[in-house]
């Protein structure tokens, strides 16, 4: 028997006004499994993950994650859940160092009590303490030299570096599902690779994460994922591995126009 | 380095820090010559600019530590108080400058750290003066009394909360300008709270100890506005301690996730809203006994005192000192009540003066007297 999937999405349904920009969207996803999410621009990708984070109401459908029921949830709860994201475009406190972003990601695991922060001043250094040294961890995967300018404003680091702090923001919490938009956005060749290898480094490490994968660089969804979903006009497309999709008539109409 | 001499070197530091602007406070207050002021500010400019360059600002800033900073500001106001005893004038204007940091401090919680204006702070220490006013005539204490003159500013705070929690920028600031407009109508028309004529108030008492009273210690006629001024500084003192506490804290953080990207924040678990309100609410408490302490020491409040004007005043200090910072929040409180008081004598033009220095700060600072810096570690190694 399979065991039971980690993610249900059924007939999920999100539309402004008369535009239907998620049309009945119907995914289910495996614990440990990455699946990647492609589609042309507008096709209602960046929508599917709003809704799915709680951002935006669902017009229509169910969101099913572990034994609960996400649809509807308030984006705090869907965090709690065990699902964090990244941005298509980075969404860092600019003003806040490294170690701060990284925080506000932890921000389930960190004592909020009036009494905790303003009187137990030595247990919320230790906190602290704690806190770094799990951002740290995190930063050395990703970009040694970042862990070492952990109180640094995130506004001095270049693009490469925010995009992998903003990466690490979602990671600290240790969610079940990591939803990915376009990480691989303004990168070079090299370093959307080195990304690829970090991020299935850290599956390794943190055992099942799951991931969902936003991406217009075929060669990082041929390289990552197990399976794709292939998005037009909010519908589903198709669905299977990379090499399945690619062969797809349908698919190749909607990117390139062939007939 | 040992722990003996790491305290040599933060009361060193402090020393470094506490005496030239003890002394440049002093030399501030007692001018009695509109020359003098200048003359004083001059040097105080001069100073700040030496040692800034120098690095000798920074460093008396780092080495001196929070514990160091506060016993400066702590000394530095006792020194000041016991120099001016008999002087009421002074003295009156040091508790007023110490009292508006607190109401500052209570702003900053909200613009600075939660990012919900408040255009209304003169309302909120109203609230505070109408209860003290009102409270203050009965048998409770008067320490309880202060704590529900913050108590009631916060409580009638909450009015503004939820519209406040549907609104942003502007719009929340047009909220809070409003409310500020309607309370000093409501206590106008109020007969009962003393209509346009105000309240008289009784001098704040504490455990038999009349704050209104000169006396005789220690050898020395110390007018009662010392007094006051002692209660000042050590309720600034405390309101320091609070916000810099919670500013170094999870709870800051959450603020800043807050006030500066609410969508993200919301990603990652954090109750926008609960935040929002919470530092609305801590804010305007604080606001609320600042203004208790001020209505028993002037002994005299009319809806007058706390007009749109002052609200703005109250602001304004917030964006000279620089939003983020609370050093530069106590300087800019002392030049911004102090300075109008000093250039009393050329009465037409103080205004006029005032404005250049403001539109003279918005140019070349825009980001205020000293810039938010990055919030440095709070962990063991910082402590």
């Amino acid at each position: 028997m399979t065991p039971a999937p980690l993610l249900v999405c059924a007939d999920l349904t999100r539309s402004f006004g008369g535009l239907v920009a998620l049309d009945g969207l119907s995914v289910e996803l495996k614990q440990g499994e990455i699946l990647g999410l492609i589609g042309p621009n507008g096709s209602g990708k960046t929508t599917f993950f709003n809704v799915l984070t709680g951002l935006y109401p669902a017009t229509r459908g169910e969101v099913r994650f572990g034994g609960l029921t996400l649809t509807g949830a308030r984006p705090q709860a869907v965090y709690r859940a065990g699902i964090t994201r990244t941005f298509q475009r980075s969404r860092l406190c600019l003003e806040l160092s490294i170690f701060d972003n990284l925080a506000v990601g932890a921000h389930q695991q960190l004592d909020h009590g009036l009494y905790f922060n303003l009187l137990r001043r030595r247990a919320l250094a230790r906190q602290a303490d704690a806190t770094a040294t799990a951002a740290r961890e995190l930063l050395e995967i990703f970009d040694p030299p970042l862990a070492a300018r952990l109180f640094e404003p995130v506004a001095g680091i270049a693009m490469i570096g925010r995009r992998r702090v903003e990466i690490c923001r979602a990671l600290i919490s240790r969610p079940k599902l990591l939803l990915l938009d376009e990480p691989s956005a303004g990168m070079t060749a090299d370093e959307t690779a080195h990304l690829m290898d970090d991020l299935l480094e850290v599956r390794r490490r943190f055992g099942d994460l799951s991931i969902i994968l936003i991406e217009h660089e075929m060669s990082v969804i041929a390289r990552v994922t197990d399976r794709c979903v292939v998005l037009n006009y909010g519908k589903k497309l198709c669905e299977g591995t990379y090499a399945e999709v690619s062969t797809n008539t349908e698919v190749r109409q909607a990117y390139l126009g062939l007939a | 380095m040992t722990a003996a001499r790491a305290r040599v070197r933060s009361a060193l530091a402090t020393l470094v820090l506490a005496v030239p602007c003890t002394l440049l406070l002093y030399g501030f207050l007692a001018a009695e010559s509109e020359g003098k002021v200048a003359l004083v500010l001059a040097g105080a400019t001069l100073a700040a600019a030496l040692g800034w360059r120098t690095g000798l600002l920074g460093w008396a800033v780092r080495a001196s530590g929070q514990g160091g900073l506060a016993l400066g500001f702590a000394l530095s106001g006792l020194a000041l108080v016991a120099a001016f005893h008999e002087d009421p004038f002074v003295l009156l204007l040091l508790a007023r400058a110490l009292i508006a940091l607190v109401a500052c401090l209570g702003l900053h919680v909200q613009l600075a750290d939660a990012g919900v204006p408040n255009f209304a702070g003169a309302a909120f220490f109203g609230v505070g003066g109408y209860t003290a006013a009102v409270l203050g005539k009965g048998a409770l204490p008067h320490a309880v009394v202060l704590l529900a003159c913050g108590a009631l500013a916060a409580a009638v705070g909450s009015v503004l909360l939820l519209p406040l929690l549907r609104t942003r920028g502007h719009y929340a600031a047009l909220i809070t300008i409003a409310f500020g407009l309607l309370f000093r109508t409501f206590f106008e028309v109020n007969e009962s709270l003393g209509g346009p004529q105000g309240l008289k108030l009784g001098g704040l008492e504490v455990l038999g100890f009349h704050f209104n009273d000169d006396r005789h210690v220690l050898g020395l006629e110390w007018s009662g506005y010392a007094f006051y001024a002692l209660a000042a500084l050590a309720l600034a003192l405390a309101a320091l301690s609070l916000v810099r506490r919670l500013e170094r804290s999870w709870l800051g953080l959450a603020l800043d996730a807050v006030r500066l990207d609410e969508t993200a924040a919301a990603c990652f678990g954090v109750e926008v809203a609960r935040w929002k309100i919470g530092a609305f609410t801590l804010g305007n408490a604080l606001i609320g006994v600042a203004g208790g302490l001020s209505a028993m020491m002037v002994g005299f409040i009319a809806p007058n005192n706390f007009t749109f004007q002052e609200s703005l005043v109250l602001v304004s200090i917030l964006l000279l000192g620089g939003l983020g910072n609370l050093a530069g929040l106590a300087v800019a409180t002392l030049i911004v009540v102090c300075l109008p008081e000093k250039l009393q004598p050329i009465q037409e033009y103080r205004y006029l003066l005032f404005s250049v220095l403001v539109v003279l700060v918005l140019v070349l600072r825009p980001a205020g007297l000293v810039r938010r810096t990055a919030r440095r570690s709070f962990g063991s190694a910082a402590a």
